[in-house]
């Protein structure tokens, strides 16, 4: 008896204990935080005292590769943009800039482009950057014997013979692109490509200094010692399995007087919870939010939301379930679910309501310079009672009661909770319907989606380049992202217009474009759900950092540190 | 005893041979290729790509390459982080968690015996209590959980150590503790049980007869005796800790190669999984041939077949 009542007392004593750690945790977390902002501001008076130029930053992962033609990931195209440069960079308002050309002539046809170089940019080894460097990156990239992925894609229907050399049919040497001495490069274009300038600045188009690569053979940009550098910074101490690296001030880079910052630092980090306290510490100076965490941050003065231009939206495969395929159907799902709330308490991290295929803030007319957006408005918008109309005559025509539909979408914390409001909200405002959840792993969506094994299937896409076809031209018959059995002969004459006869006239492509895409909405294609935005906890002192619509997130090129 | 020895290695490459092969096939079922942006290409520009690495060929031509480099110790190069090889990949990221795993195996070990001693000794005293308390509480609680309390408290609250990332010895106290939780809870228990029925034992009673002083009755006729059991778990325990650093490794922003598994599962980078898989099996296998050898040394009354010659 006695012992048990020992027991007993020790065991509430521990728990309590336990309890008060953990409710006293949270009250002084906030007055810590409080405490550490202040000494936050000691730190960074500490750090910024002489008008150091410096950041430190935390990466969500290592950088798998720095070789420019073969980067896919997000950090590979980011860390090669920093350290390198191609014909042009992404300036203010992500608008082409200068970089190692110094401007170019279209022909007539617009189908050769000569750009004259710089003579003053060099390689971190001393050796000039010329137009020979861009012929043999350009050509690794498309040989079938580099293996690169983004190769084939940004080049291929490009330049000149791009497909037929990665095919193994052609010779590399027959890639349209030449060198016109050292400083001049001339690039055969396989048709007028409007948005080729801002091709130039991915990194699959950098230049690669051809001694030096091939000297290095299979280490070729595995670590700091293998690589050259003809951008605004170099990296150091990097090799594929670090952990923690910085980016320098490239002197050497022919912009060197308007580079301001002279280190980043590097640390991989990839949970959210400890970036959040290393910032409050005054560690870093940049951490990331995720929606869990956003409540408790939104007030925080340093919490900022930049948007993304990754546009989330439901595919509809027209092929495997009848009721898919009866447009009104589809125009009553697309209508049938409320997305301010799921972006509001859902994602709840600023992303915003997606309206159309098109994100906001992209591709201006080429004339007025108003968004794609601005033009063509909302063209799907929740309305439930509209969907309930459209509905019913969809069950009419198809002479059914009730449809069962199965909606495929990833298996991540965010997307589960997303498809299950989906469902909910689906079922509520569509009588009869009933959705049953398929959670997938990515790779495994991205199968079944290859197969058109789905029903609808929650989907995404970013721009590849700044040009409404970059989104538009997934869904002409049999594209190669099309897989969901959308057919219809307008739209691809539209996109098959704006890339040949009307690649000369901005302002008629453009119409066409926005042409087609009210099409899209017409048909029911698709049914958009959200534009995704990124928030994070920013320290004052980061300044001049702008983010891009494509390649890489940040460009550093113009940022520096405020006192 | 070395003929016991050979034995034993010839059994642990067939071992490895089985796990390396069901493995490969296993993998191989993983959705998806290795492929970072397979939704922008044509099925053609895959098929050249997957050529590239020879993925098109048929499968039992992929493992009969696969295991022709294996056996000349070539683990192939990595998909992922494009043509670094995974040997190379594996050895960077194998320091830290080795580090982690043998710093809390060690003194979580320690620890755990301590406690359980002192448990066993003061049989039913607050001591005991206050040591199962402790012990419930290691098994039960997930380390994640104790890794994020003491974050908050040690790091957060108090300032004493750094919240998370790694670069020196400050850096690896938290996921030290957070980790040896286990080991130790594990530890204690086994040690009080066995403790108590070793002295419970009539070989320590006749000791006592015999006049030998408590502490050589405790460390030398109890302990003795009493670890024995608990080298059995200690396998497990490393083994278990490998598995763990996989989450710790993440919430500390540890470099480890716990880490790299599970990122490499994600971007199905087939000859990384493929090397932490083998790794890690190894270490699995060389730690319980190590502990079928030390009950030799630790027990003289299991002595291994041929050991007498």
């Amino acid at each position: 008896m006695r012992k048990s009542n020992w027991l007993l007392l020790v065991l509430a004593l521990v728990l309590s204990m336990f309890l008060v750690a953990c409710s006293g945790g949270e009250d002084t977390d906030d007055t810590t935080s409080d405490d550490t902002n202040t000494s936050d501001e000691g730190n960074s008076e500490e750090n910024a005292g002489d008008g150091e130029q410096v950041f430190n930053f935390l990466n969500g992962d290592t950088i798998p590769s720095m070789d420019p033609n073969m980067v896919t990931d997000t950090y590979g195209i980011e860390f090669t943009t920093h350290t390198m440069e191609g014909l042009y960079r992404l300036g203010e308002d992500s608008l082409p800039v200068e970089g190692i050309a110094i401007d170019h002539e279209v022909s007539d046809d617009a189908t050769v482009w000569t750009f004259n170089l710089r003579e003053d940019a060099e390689w971190s080894n001393g050796d000039p950057v010329t137009a020979h460097d861009f012929v043999y990156s350009w050509r690794r990239a498309v040989d079938p014997d580099t293996g690169s992925e983004y190769g084939p894609y940004m080049m291929g229907g490009v330049l000149e013979n791009a497909t037929e050399i990665n095919a193994g049919e052609m010779a590399i040497e027959e890639l349209g692109v030449e060198a016109d001495g050292d400083y001049t490069l001339v690039v055969t274009l396989e048709k007028p490509v409007p948005y080729f300038e801002s091709l130039t600045t991915f990194p699959t188009y950098f230049p690669l200094n051809e001694e030096f690569t091939e000297e290095q053979g299979d280490d070729f940009a595995t670590s700091t010692d293998t690589l050259l550098f003809n951008g605004p910074f170099t990296l150091e101490n990097w090799d594929s399995v670090a952990s923690e690296w910085e980016i320098v001030k490239n002197e050497n880079y022919w912009d060197a007087e308007t580079v301001q910052l002279d280190k980043i630092t590097y640390q991989v980090m990839k949970e959210i919870q400890p970036q959040i306290d290393l910032y409050e510490q005054g560690e870093v100076d940049r951490a990331g939010i995720s929606s869990d965490f956003v409540d408790e941050y939104s007030t925080h003065e340093d919490y900022q939301i930049t948007p993304e231009m990754s546009v989330f939206y439901m595919k509809f495969n027209q092929t495997r379930n009848e009721a898919l395929d009866n447009v009104n159907i589809r125009k009553a799902i697309s209508k049938g679910y409320n997305k301010n709330a799921l972006v509001d308490t859902i994602l709840n991290n600023g992303s915003i309501v997606a309206t159309g295929l098109m994100p906001a803030d992209f591709a201006p007319h080429p004339e007025t310079g108003e968004t794609f957006r601005e033009l063509n408005g909302d063209l799907v918008e929740f309305d439930a009672e509209e969907a309930q109309q459209l509905w019913e005559k969809g069950l009419e025509e198809l002479g059914e009661e009730s449809v069962e539909i199965e909606y495929l979408t990833d298996d991540s914390e965010t997307a589960k909770n997303q498809s299950e409001y989906i469902k909910n909200q689906l079922e509520t405002n569509l009588p009869g319907l009933t959705v049953t959840l398929k959670q997938v792993p990515f790779e495994q969506r991205l199968d079944l989606d290859t197969a058109m094994d789905y029903d609808i299937q929650a989907a995404g896409w970013g721009p590849d380049y700044l040009d409404p076809n970059t989104f538009l031209d997934l869904w002409v018959t049999d594209g190669p992202n099309n897989y969901m059995g959308y057919s219809n002969p307008e739209y691809d004459a539209l996109i098959e217009e704006a890339a040949n006869e009307l690649a000369l006239e901005p302002v008629e492509r453009y119409n066409a474009f926005l042409e087609a895409e009210q099409m899209l909405f017409e048909d029911a294609a698709i049914a958009p759900t959200y534009q995704r935005a990124r928030a994070q906890l920013i320290a004052p002192k980061v300044q001049g950092v702008q983010t891009n619509p494509f390649g890489s997130d940040y460009e550093y090129k113009w940022a520096y540190a405020a006192e | 005893m070395t003929r016991y020895i050979f034995q034993r290695v010839i059994y642990m490459l067939l071992t490895l041979f089985i796990i390396a092969s069901i493995s490969f096939f296993l993998m191989k079922f993983l959705p998806g290729t290795p492929l970072n942006v397979e939704n922008k290409l044509s099925p053609e520009q895959q098929e050249i790509i997957l050529e590239k690495y020879g993925l098109n060929d048929p499968l039992p031509v992929q493992y009969f390459n696969y295991m022709a480099g294996l056996v000349q110790g070539d683990l192939g190069i990595s998909f992922h982080f494009d043509s670094t090889p995974v040997s190379d990949i594996l050895l960077g990221r194998i320091g830290p968690s080795a580090l982690l795993g043998a710093q809390s195996l060690l003194v979580g070990t320690v620890l755990g015996i301590l406690l359980g001693l002192v448990a066993a000794i003061n049989h039913n005293g607050i001591m005991d209590y206050t040591s199962t308390l402790i012990s419930v509480l290691g098994k039960s609680i997930p380390s994640f959980v104790f890794a994020g309390l003491l974050q908050l408290v040690f790091a957060v609250q108090l300032g004493w150590l750094p919240v998370a990332l790694w670069g020196e010895f400050k850096h690896t106290i938290l996921p030290t503790i957070a980790l040896m939780i286990f080991p130790l809870a594990t530890a204690a228990r086994f040690t009080r049980t066995e403790m108590l029925e070793v002295l419970g034992s009539d070989f320590i009673t006749t000791a006592r007869a015999k006049g030998v002083n408590e502490f050589g009755i405790v460390f030398k006729h109890g302990l003795r005796n009493a670890l024995i059991p608990l080298i059995t778990v200690i396998g497990p325990m490393a083994v278990s800790l490998m598995t763990g650093t996989l989450v710790i490794e993440q919430i500390f922003g540890v470099p480890g190669i716990g880490e790299q598994f599970v990122t490499s599962v994600m971007v199905v980078d087939y000859p990384i999984i493929m090397g932490t898989t083998l790794l890690f099996a190894v270490l699995f296998v060389v730690i319980i041939l190590v502990i079928d050898l030390l009950y030799g040394i630790i027990d003289p009354r299991i002595r291994l077949a041929g050991g007498e010659k």
